[in-house]
């Protein structure tokens, strides 16, 4: 047995002993998904067992250095723990912007002092983090941000105003992108910067979604004293750790695509629909909808495995990130719309227990963001055009 | 037949959105959902809907109607989808009232008049499954005495929480899947063996199931002839189609308007954001969508009022249209609007919320695709 058919057993293996049979259901609730921090609460023992287990192995950040609290994976053992995981249906033990977003900017650009501080405590779940990077004015045209950050001896002072801060009100830190030469270009006086949400100055005022939840904040700065030994990388040359945290993001956001709503569609649809003499869903047009969707995906998971394949063969181009977010977070769009459509009136109840309190409604509405957020759909068509295909103008 | 509206429907329709912008915009309708209003609508606004002739807006002058078609009604309704105006003018004044124009004239004349002047709202319940699929009635209209005995359960009723009348439509002969053994009833919503409960759907507007439980009903309260409600069904559902594929339009040509406005103000890299040609050619886009959608649901209400044979084909073709295009429009509102366009202080939700709900509302745009094949024969 080669070296990897033996760790794919012993994954296998381990996990079947240790991922709780609770936690290999798809999620449904908000509560099905651990987001660390301060302030967490478990939902339940096997979501508490099942992070603390896979915490202990450092498979919360399988492919992290060891000593940051990772599971010091190569490319190829983190696959195989993420197919193995896949096989059982195993929820992730830790969500968190820490793992899928700062962490990997960290690793390149932080220094070392910063390294030991935080990695190992994203590792761990003990700080939950938050991103400030959109302003009212400055969305898809990130780099036109204002939040100033003045020195003042070895401080920055920070003023201004982030906008659509996901779980601001419930994050511990934030990396957040400030003007530190407002003379600079606009790409060039922006500095990435760390500071906890509790420092003086830091407030946050939920706003509510089209789905009824509110998982996203506007945050507000006044005076807060920030010491210049959080900045990230180099003073004025944020944009580039900023840009390296967004391919992170965008990779994380098409990864939507494949993630699925526990069961296959059709079975979905034909519990609901009810199906013909020959067993096909009952319903010619939504039955089309979903195969066509479904060529999709398959497809989509191809392309998502190939990424990762020549990412490690040192061929892939930076930019194929907002392809594949710009892909996935269409596609999820349209899991949800032919999701309605499969549920019909059923589908449609927004407050009952009937309908888990309009659980399917509220999700269908949230996927409409997947291609807002961490960049547009247009920006990263934009984007493909111009640095993939070379476009002029573009 | 011109595409248009003539002189009276135009004047119409600028009563209509004086009133409806005026008394009923969003904030109306938003104000009714945060308070969780028990009875979802404002009577107050139904009376003056009564008082200009809206409600009986079908009703038979005889019976003190307007006597009035389906375009006019469509004309209403496209004015209610642009501010989301809850209103019981579909279920009552569209729905019940064709439905009872079906009926003997003791019936109409006991009904009709009390719908005219407001008083009395209406219901049809037809739906029992997930999927709109009339013809999959099973709910059970067994003969005992001079009458009937219903039994059964059905889902999204809309208004069915404030009926002074349901309509339903229930099997007294023939098998789930037939149009033939369908019958039309009037019933009492206060019967013994009924219960209605109101659900509350992703669209903040009302709805109720329905659940029948051995309810007497007499001979009396069948409208047309036992086990040949098809035909009447289909044309009372006809009309709510094309009557709910206005409201679509009008629906989607409010977000587009709103969309197109946040283009010419919303400025990202140094331009407005309506200068980027991506987004252009899009709005563009939508804007022939609508405009082809607008001339398909007017063709099926004036086709209706001919009552022509081809009325149903286009009727098929209006709803499935309409409903792919409010999908789009709803769509490309909320992306267009960014991160604003997620937010429930922004009225474009609103929009999308409904316009999913209308998309259902006696059959999605895959029921009517497939009517149509079936029309045509393939
Ligand atoms: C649910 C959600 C969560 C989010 N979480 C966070 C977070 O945690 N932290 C954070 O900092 N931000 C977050 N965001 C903000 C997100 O990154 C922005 O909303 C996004 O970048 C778009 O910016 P905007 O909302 O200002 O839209 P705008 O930039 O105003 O865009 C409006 C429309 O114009 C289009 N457009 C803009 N520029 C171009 C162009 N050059 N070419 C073609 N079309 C263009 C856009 O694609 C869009 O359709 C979140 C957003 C959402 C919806």
């Amino acid at each position: 047995m080669s070296d990897l058919d033996q760790f794919r057993s012993d994954t296998r293996a381990w996990l079947e002993a240790n991922c709780p049979p609770e936690m290999r259901k798809p999620v449904t609730a908000d509560e099905d998904v651990f987001w660390g921090g301060r302030n967490t609460k478990f939902a339940s023992e096997p979501q508490r067992l099942w992070f603390e287990r896979m915490r202990d192995k450092g498979w919360t950040v399988p492919d992290w250095p060891k000593q940051y609290g990772g599971g010091g994976l190569d490319g190829a053992e983190a696959k195989i723990l993420r197919e193995e995981m896949a096989r059982i249906g195993a929820r992730p033990p830790l969500s968190s912007f820490g793992i899928w977003m700062l962490g990997p900017a960290l690793l390149k650009y932080g220094n070392d002092e910063q390294k030991k501080e935080h990695l190992p405590k994203i590792a761990a779940g003990l700080i939950r983090w938050c991103q400030g990077y959109s302003e009212p004015n400055a969305g898809s045209d990130l780099a036109s941000l204002q939040t100033r950050a003045e020195s003042d001896g070895d401080h920055y002072v920070i003023n201004g105003q982030k906008i659509w801060t996901s779980y601001a009100n419930y994050a511990d830190w934030i990396f957040c992108l400030v003007r530190t030469d407002p003379a600079a270009k606009k790409h060039d006086g922006i500095s990435f910067i760390l500071f906890d949400m509790t420092s003086p100055g830091v407030s946050t005022k939920p706003i509510l979604l089209i789905s009824g939840k509110s998982p996203f904040c506007e945050t507000f700065f006044d005076n807060v004293r920030v010491p210049k030994s959080h900045v990230v990388g180099t003073v004025n040359r944020g944009w580039d750790v900023a840009k390296y945290l967004l391919q992170h993001e965008r990779a994380m956001i098409s990864g939507m695509g494949e993630r699925g709503v526990g069961r296959p569609l059709g079975q979905i649809a034909a519990d609901s629909v009810g199906v013909d003499a020959q067993g096909r869903l009952d319903d010619a047009m939504l039955r089309g909808q979903i195969a066509s969707f479904e060529v999709d995906e398959a497809a989509l998971a191809c392309a998502a495995e190939r990424a990762v394949d020549l990412a490690k063969a040192g061929q892939g181009h930076p930019a194929f990130s907002s392809a594949m977010k710009y892909y996935g977070t269409e596609l999820n769009k349209r899991r949800y719309e032919i999701l309605m459509s499969a549920g019909g009136i059923g589908a449609l109840e927004w407050e009952s227990p009937r309908s888990h309190e309009g659980a399917r409604p509220r999700a269908w509405l949230r996927t409409k963001a997947n291609s807002i957020e961490g960049g547009t759909s247009e920006v990263m068509l934009g984007i493909v055009a111009k640095r993939i295909l070379d476009l002029p103008g573009a | 037949m011109p595409l248009l509206l003539n002189e009276e429907q135009t004047m119409l329709r600028d009563s209509a959105r004086g009133f409806i912008g005026d008394k009923a915009p969003i904030a109306h309708f938003r104000q009714l959902r945060d308070s969780k209003d028990a009875t979802g609508f404002s009577r107050d606004h139904w009376k003056t809907f009564a008082e200009m002739g809206f409600a009986g807006l079908l009703v038979p002058e005889a019976h003190g109607g307007s006597g009035l078609g389906a375009v006019e009604a469509g004309v209403i309704m496209e004015e209610i989808g642009r501010t989301l105006m809850p209103s019981p003018f579909f279920a009552t004044s569209v729905l019940s009232v064709t439905a009872l124009r079906g009926g003997s004239e003791a019936q109409q004349a006991a009904w009709l008049p009390k719908i005219v002047d407001g008083s009395l709202l209406a219901a049809l319940a037809v739906d029992e499954g997930n999927k709109h699929r009339p013809h999959h009635i099973a709910m059970k209209a067994e003969r005992a005495g001079n009458g009937f005995k219903l039994s059964g359960d059905k889902a999204f009723v809309v208004d069915g929480h404030v009926a002074d009348l349901l309509i339903v439509a229930a099997r007294s002969g023939g098998t789930p899947g037939e149009r033939e053994g369908l019958t039309l009833f009037a019933v009492d919503p206060k019967a013994t063996g009924i219960t209605i409960e109101r659900t509350v759907m992703v669209d903040a507007h009302n709805a109720a199931r329905v659940a029948f439980d051995n309810v007497a009903v007499d001979a009396d309260s069948v409208l047309g002839e036992v086990d040949q409600g098809g035909a009447l069904l289909d044309r009372v559902l006809n009309i709510g189609r094309a009557a709910a594929a206005a409201e679509m339009v009008g629906l989607s040509d409010e977000v587009f308007g709103r969309t197109v406005t946040y283009l010419k103000e919303r400025k990202q890299f140094g331009k407005l954001i309506g200068e980027f040609q991506a987004l252009q050619h899009r709005a563009a886009h939508l804007y022939t969508e609508i405009e082809v959608t607008r001339a398909a649901a007017m063709k099926a209400l004036q086709l209706l009022d001919a009552e022509a044979p081809n009325a149903a084909a286009a009727v098929a073709v209006a709803k499935a249209k309409a409903g792919t295009t409010a999908t789009l429009a709803v769509q490309e509102g909320v992306q267009m609007h960014g991160g604003m366009g997620m937010t429930d202080q922004f009225d474009i939700g609103l929009f999308m919320k409904r316009a999913r709900v209308c998309q259902e509302l006696l059959g999605d745009s895959n029921y009517h695709a497939d009517q149509l094949a079936k029309l045509k024969k393939y």
